[in-house]
Parts: structure tokens; sequence; C-alpha cells
């Protein structure tokens, strides 16, 4: 455990991300492109679905991404609120954006695939519904984290809103599950071999991978441009204070 | 246990010297609910349909009204700071402050949801399980809305993010309670409905307290 926390210095993390932020980047547009040269070129139709089989080569990530960032937030804000390491709050802030953005792309490619498929833009079932309700849970992450002028406020409120809201999480996973859903249940990561043919299995895999080097580029580029803008915030602070005494002790 | 007793003791004393802010919630349920046979038009079987899901929603939209001033006054003059230095965890005061909001704004609702029932042409097999549903229901509303009360304490336009923040997370208690009335309605079992409606109500009351005790610390920092 101590051997994390030496991550939790900023400029350590600066220094790593620095690092490793191209590699994310290129591998990201490098396992995208392939995923979407082989989703839209060499993997076959649907026999039922046709074509529009493939909107799930990006909306399947997105959904798995969606999760998985509200995951890395409800995970650094317990750390943020329980080691209190500014840079885990940090990291929450930069997470929650690139989260409601994955959100908006699978509940987008879900309607477009939902339209010819079953007949309707939007059916209320479970998963949907509570696809939506992480969607303004990440919205309302994001408007509190902003809504104090003191920032340490904004980083334990918007952490413990975050961690009450991580009960959605195992409800989106299991919802196909506990109700009867129109949306079909997982066919990846079931138990036993995955529900899908390998041709189609493979660019799911590659859009998946790349949307994860994605969200890491992308969250490495947020958590520095956070850290920078925390620091000019104190710097700010400090001069206005110390400005304020100056005038303090005359009219000038 | 006497600790909390006082605790909910002042709170509702409060609440009967300021008899205006229940009173409020109640009249705004009322009002939002009468607005629905003007908007979707008066035809009885389309107001029987809809009327669960309308006293439910109408309901939310009331509790989160009177939510807002559930910690704030305390927190604006100071006697928070009192309170958390009291021998009774800062839990339990947050408990009596969320049943004290139960108590004087979500009963009034409650007893008004009948009569409201009456004006929806609501179906006669419906109005024992709306009841039901709602006083199983409410208590989740004023436990995660306390928490939604305590984290906004003292942030810009407190009381719009309050609803952004509590509503969808209390969708579930909307489903749940909505899906009661219209099992029963429909003739089917509505023991499933009131079980979950009671879980989320019992997980809640676990949890909320707890939570808002955690908010409302780090506001006093």
């Amino acid at each position: 455990m101590s051997r994390l926390h030496r991550f939790a210095s900023p400029a350590r993390f600066v220094r790593l991300a620095d690092r490793i932020q191209p590699w994310t980047g290129w591998a990201a547009a490098l396992l995208i492109g392939a995923g979407l040269v082989v989703g839209f070129g060499f993997s076959p139709p649907d026999y039922q679905q046709g074509d529009t089989v493939r909107i799930m080569y990006v909306h399947v990530p997105s959904a798995w991404m969606a999760m998985f960032c509200y995951a890395v937030m409800a995970v650094c804000a317990a750390a943020g609120l329980i080691w209190r390491h500014p840079l885990a709050h940090v990291i929450a802030h930069g997470a929650a954006p690139i989260g409601a953005c994955f959100t908006i792309v699978c509940l987008a490619t879900g309607m477009l695939w939902g339209k010819p498929m079953w007949g309707r833009w939007w059916a209320w079932d479970a998963r949907l519904t509570s696809v939506l309700i992480l969607l303004f849970l990440y919205l309302g992450y994001i408007a509190l984290a902003n809504a104090f002028d003191n920032t340490a406020r904004g980083d334990r409120s918007s952490a413990i809103l975050a961690l009450v809201g991580a009960v959605n999480l195992p409800v989106i996973k299991f919802s196909v599950d506990w109700w009867n859903t129109l949306h079909q249940p997982a066919s990846v990561t079931r138990i036993g071999a995955p529900a899908i043919h390998s041709s189609m299995l493979t660019p799911l895999l590659l859009m998946a991978a790349g949307f994860m080097c994605l969200f890491a580029a992308l969250l490495f580029v947020r958590v520095r441009a956070g850290l920078l803008e925390r620091r000019l915030r104190a710097l700010r602070h400090a001069r206005a204070h110390a400005g304020g005494m100056d005038t303090g002790t005359g009219l000038s | 246990m006497s600790a909390f007793a006082a605790a909910l003791g002042r709170e509702l004393r409060l609440a009967i010297r300021e008899p205006g802010e229940a009173a409020a919630a109640a009249m705004f349920f009322v009002l939002a609910t009468i607005l629905f046979p003007f908007g979707v038009g008066p035809e009885a079987n389309l107001l029987a349909r809809i009327a669960a899901g309308v006293l439910w929603v109408a309901a939310l939209l009331a509790a989160m009204l009177s939510l807002e001033r559930l910690f704030l006054g305390d927190y604006e003059d100071g006697s928070f700071e009192v309170l958390a230095l009291a021998p009774l965890p800062l839990s339990l005061i947050a408990g009596a402050k969320m049943l004290a909001h139960w108590l004087t704004t979500c009963i009034p609702l409650i007893a008004a949801t009948p009569l409201m029932a009456v004006l929806l042409d609501l179906g006669t097999d419906g109005y024992l399980v709306l009841v039901a549903a709602m006083a199983l229901g409410t208590p989740t509303i004023s436990l995660i809305g306390g928490v939604g009360a305590a984290l906004t304490l003292g942030a810009r336009r407190g009381g719009m993010l309050l609803s952004i923040l509590v509503l969808p997370l209390l969708v579930p208690v909307l489903i749940f309670g909505a899906g009661a009335v219209d099992a029963a309605i429909a003739g089917h079992a509505v023991r499933q409905q009131l079980m979950v409606l009671a879980a989320m109500f019992l997980a809640a009351a676990a949890l909320c307290p707890w939570a808002a005790a955690a908010a409302v610390r780090q506001a006093l920092e």
C-alpha cells in the first residue's frame, strides 16, 4: 500500500504521466483505427441484424467505459476521502466528464441501433433507464464539484456523492438479469465461452482496448490541466491576499 | 435515546412555530396535481391510468421544495457547530432532522393523497395500496434528500443543485411506488413492490444519516 501512496505526490504523478501519455494516445489511435477497419471491412454482417450490428463495436465498448469511468471516479473519491490525497480528487474530477461523454456516446449509439431493430428510439427498460441515471449522476457530480468557492469543499462533497451514486453500478450490470428487459443480456463476459463468433469479437475487443487507452490518454491530459489550474488558483489567491494586506495599510 | 428525542423535539417545535413551510409543500403538491387534468384533458380513463404516477411525481417535487432548508438554517446561524459538539453522534442528529422532515412534510402529502386520487379518478382498488406505498416510499425521499441537502450546504444555487443530485437517485422509489398502485388496479399482487419499497427504506435508513453526517462534518470544517 505504501508503494501506491508514493504516486499520490502530484509532481511524481505528472512526471510519470508525461512519460506514459504519448504512448496511450498512439495506442488509442492505432487500436481504434484497427478496430474500425476490421469492424467495417472484415467482420461479417449479422444474420438477423445485417450491417446494423456494426454499431455494437462502438456501443458496447463505450458502455463498458461509462461504467469503468464511474468506478475509477468512485475509487478515487474514496481514496481522497480516506487518505486526503488532493491528487485523488483531481483524478476523480478529470474522469467525470470523460465518463459522461462515453455515457452519451453509449446512449446515442444505442438509440441509433434501437430505431431499426426495436422500431423505437428509446425503450424505458431497466438497462436504458439505469444508464440514463448514470448520465445524470455524472452531470450532478460535475455540477456539485464546481458549486463551491472553496475547492476542498467541492472535492469532498462531490466525493461523497460519487460514493452514494456507486449503488447504481451493480444495478446497471445486473439489470438485464434481474428484470425481463428488451435489452439483451451479457454475451461477452458470461461464464464459459463468449456467445459471439470470433470474427465479431475481434473488432469489439480492439475497440474496447482502444477506448481504454483513449480514456487513459484523456485522463492524463485532464489531470495535468487540473493540477495546473489548482496551482494557478492558489497563486492568485496568495497574490490577492498579499494585495489585500497592502491596501489595508493605506488608501492607495 | 432521550438525546435523540430531544433533537427530534427541537426540530418539531421549530416546524410548528413556522407552519408555513410544511403547508407550502402540501399546497404545491395539490396545485401540481391539479395542473395535470388541465394539461392532458379531463378524460376519466386517461386520468385514472396516469393518476398513480402523477401523484408520485408531484409528491417527489413537493418534498424537494422543503429539503433545501433541512440543514441550511442551523448551518447558517452556527447552531450546527454546537450540535456537532453535543454527545449525540452527528448521524443521529441528521437522522432526527430527516425524521422531522418526513413527519412535517411527507405526512401532510400522504394525508392529501386520497383526496387528490379522487380528483384524478383513481380506481378504488388502488387507494389503500397508494397510501401504503407512499407511507413506505416517502421516508426514503426524506433520507436520500437529506444527504443531498447536506452535500449542497453553502453551494451556489444549492436548491436547484439539490434537485439535480437527488431526483435521479429517487427514480427507483418512483418506479416501485407507482408500480404497486398499477398492479393493485390491474388486480395483481402488490406484495413484491411494497417489499422492495420497504427494503429501499431500510437500506436508506441505515446508510443515509451516516452519509449526511459525513457531508455536514466536512461542511463545518
